[in-house]
């Protein structure tokens, strides 16, 4: 039988009992909709993350303290007094991997204006911070090194340290803000950056010479980070080994003992969230394929049912000169079909769940066709594999039998 | 005239049934020609089940050779013998086999659906033609549940003719009809067979046998007679002589 007429009797078949078919099909369009949206669902973090990666400086590297000491109750990083403002000047001169350099030393804190309050975070650094995390002034202007040595007392906002101290929306610029007890004019505004791919609010600072923070609110002369820029983004790994090399010959370390810093890069930083996302995804993804293998047993099974109900029609077909193959092109060609307009409702409904998703849980995703392409290729395969035996079974009958079966 | 399309020489079938061997066929021989009416006869068990499962090609003969349209049979792969169904034989079933919720055009159709040879076009032609000669004109469209049981086996009788097949082999096909009705499809019969297809019908009705121009009288997996029918009976004739309408 020509190949278009074998179609048009598989339609014909399943048009004949559509719920059946429909509910055959049920297990693969769940089967290929929650792949594709898994697969999407992990496209889009994968993607999200390298992208507010690459908006933080795909060059930046960031020198965090560290314990050194086996044993005992180890600190968080950022509390540990290892890095000082010697560690950033070694850097800037005996480090050429490295572009632009800027310490960070942080404050919580509560930021006072007028009757408005807001918990903040103050964040010293040098000038160079904003080039190197790709931060921009949107009004007013920079602090200058000039600022840094004299320990100004000026600061730049975030967009939400703004609206919540001035929400009646008059500029900032010029005004006394007070964080702690300590009075700081602004003299700009950052250009909002949004939210993090981790949920933080990038617009949640205000930044201020690292001398003031130190000297006026931490009284400290340690760090909690220094950011580093390589000069090119490919010269990271040797920036990384000069920072390794420098920080270990200003903090006096012998060769025996361990870093009590750490270095690390964006590219990293990418690596490991990405092999975490990864991960996340291959299990989702492998637990929506098990519901494409029950589909696929799905069919087989409602293909058995068919092919002993139709034994008599199997019989007559075959007495009136229906070969083997056209039986078992038949019953093939008729399970392809369920796999496939259930691959195709999956599909849609796949996408469908994908676009939705961001507007509904705020999840970034991207559809990949090569989603699309293998959970369709997946169905198609499904079809022909649990259609095959109960084709053959139905082109294998004895059509003597199959006429008198009752 | 005397174009032998059967040949039948010496045809034997055995069955292996556990430890047993069935002799349903003992040493069948005889020869159709072309043209004739030929039904064939016997009480259950006679061997007669197996004879029309050989003719009609689904079976292949243990000894003895069958020769169809000159063909022998003995010698052909199932795929062939597919083949053969399908260009030389029109089958009659007694239970119409017709697929349910198809139309009566796609029911005949279905023979030329298995020929790669016809198109489309010849394809539904040959179908409405068909459907014509067993005066169905009108109900193409009618599903198989939509028809009585006379009118199904028409449709049944189109479908056997649509590939013009050498010989068209009915088996018991007028077992689930009245007495009118049967006589309806027999003069359908007499009608094809005078406009010269050769037609084999098995059954065990004297009365339907009566009909044809000879019966073959299997008996025991033999033949016990072969004889022309001198006083054939005309299907139309017997019709109009039933009583009008029975009451009820």
């Amino acid at each position: 039988m020509k190949l278009v007429n074998l179609i048009r009797l598989a339609l014909r078949a399943l048009q004949r009992n559509k719920l059946r078919a429909l509910l055959t099909m049920l297990g693969i369009i769940i089967g290929v909709a929650s792949v594709i949206t898994m697969m999407s669902i992990g496209e889009g973090s994968k993607q999200s993350i390298s992208e507010s990666l690459s908006s933080m400086g795909s060059n930046m590297i960031t020198i965090m303290p560290q314990s050194n000491e086996p044993g005992g109750a180890r600190m968080m990083g950022s509390s540990l007094k290892t890095l000082t403002i010697a560690d950033v000047d070694a850097l800037r001169k005996n480090a050429p991997d490295i572009d632009k350099i800027s310490p960070l030393a942080s404050s919580s804190g509560q930021a006072i204006s007028g009757a408005s309050n807001w918990p903040t975070s103050m964040q010293g650094v040098a000038p160079e911070y904003l080039e190197i995390r790709k931060l921009s002034v949107k009004e007013g202007i920079l602090f200058s090194d000039e600022d840094v040595r004299s320990s100004a007392k000026v600061c730049l906002l975030g967009k939400t340290v703004v609206d919540n101290l001035f929400p009646n929306g008059e500029s900032p610029l010029g005004k006394i803000i007070r964080f702690g007890k300590i009075p700081f004019q602004v003299i700009g505004v950052l250009t909002p950056k949004g939210q993090s791919n981790f949920g933080q609010d990038q617009d949640d600072i205000i930044i201020a010479p690292y001398t003031t923070i130190q000297k006026r609110v931490l009284s400290s002369i340690y760090f909690n980070q220094i950011y580093a820029s390589a000069v090119r983004e490919d010269a990271s790994d040797a920036a990384v080994d000069e920072v390794n090399a420098t920080l270990r010959e200003t903090h006096r370390l012998r060769n025996d003992e361990e870093n009590d810093f750490q270095v690390r890069t964006q590219a990293e930083l990418m690596t490991m969230m990405n092999s975490t996302s990864s991960m996340m995804t291959a299990l989702l993804t492998a637990v929506a394929s098990i519901s494409l293998v029950i589909g696929g047993i799905g069919i087989m099974n409602i293909m058995y049912v068919s092919v002993t109900e139709r034994t008599r029609e199997i019989g007559l077909r075959m007495s009136i000169g229906a070969r083997g193959i056209d039986i078992l092109l038949q019953f093939l060609i008729e399970a392809i079909m369920i796999s496939i307009t259930g691959g195709v409702i999956g599909v849609i409904l796949g996408i469908s769940a994908a676009l939705i998703i961001p507007a509904a849980l705020n999840w970034p995703t991207v559809i990949s066709e090569f989603s699309i392409i293998i959970s369709f290729l997946v169905c198609a395969v499904t079809g022909i594999f649990f259609g095959y035996y109960p084709a053959l079974k139905a082109s294998g009958l004895d059509p003597i039998e199959a006429l008198r079966y009752e | 005239m005397n174009e032998k399309i059967l040949e039948i020489q010496n045809v034997k079938r055995e069955f292996i049934m556990g430890t047993e061997i069935v002799r349903a066929l003992k040493g069948v021989s005889f020869d159709v020609n072309a043209g004739e009416f030929v039904t064939i006869m016997g009480s259950s068990g006679s061997g007669k089940t197996t004879l029309l499962n050989m003719l009609g090609c689904l079976d292949k003969p243990t000894d003895g050779t069958y020769l169809l349209d000159r063909v022998n049979v003995k010698e052909l792969s199932r795929d062939e013998l597919a083949r053969l169904r399908n260009t030389k034989i029109g089958f009659v079933f007694q239970a119409y086999n017709l697929l349910p919720r198809t139309s009566a055009l796609e029911n005949v159709e279905l023979p030329l659906l298995y020929n790669p040879t016809i198109g489309t076009k010849e394809r539904k032609e040959r179908a409405i033609a068909a459907l014509q000669a067993v005066k169905l004109d009108g109900r193409f469209d009618h599903t198989p549940n939509q028809l009585s049981g006379g009118q199904q086996q028409r449709v049944a009788i189109a479908r056997a003719l649509v590939n013009e097949p050498v010989m068209i082999l009915a088996d018991e096909a007028t077992g689930n009809l009245d007495t009118r009705t049967s006589y309806e499809i027999m003069s359908l019969m007499q009608e094809l067979n005078q406009n010269g297809k050769t037609i084999v019908f098995v059954t065990h009705e004297p009365d339907i046998a009566s009909f044809s121009s000879r019966t073959v009288m299997l008996r025991d997996g033999k033949v016990q007679k072969d004889t022309q029918n001198t006083d054939r009976r005309s299907a139309k004739e017997a019709l109009a002589s039933l009583p009008e309408s029975d009451d009820y």
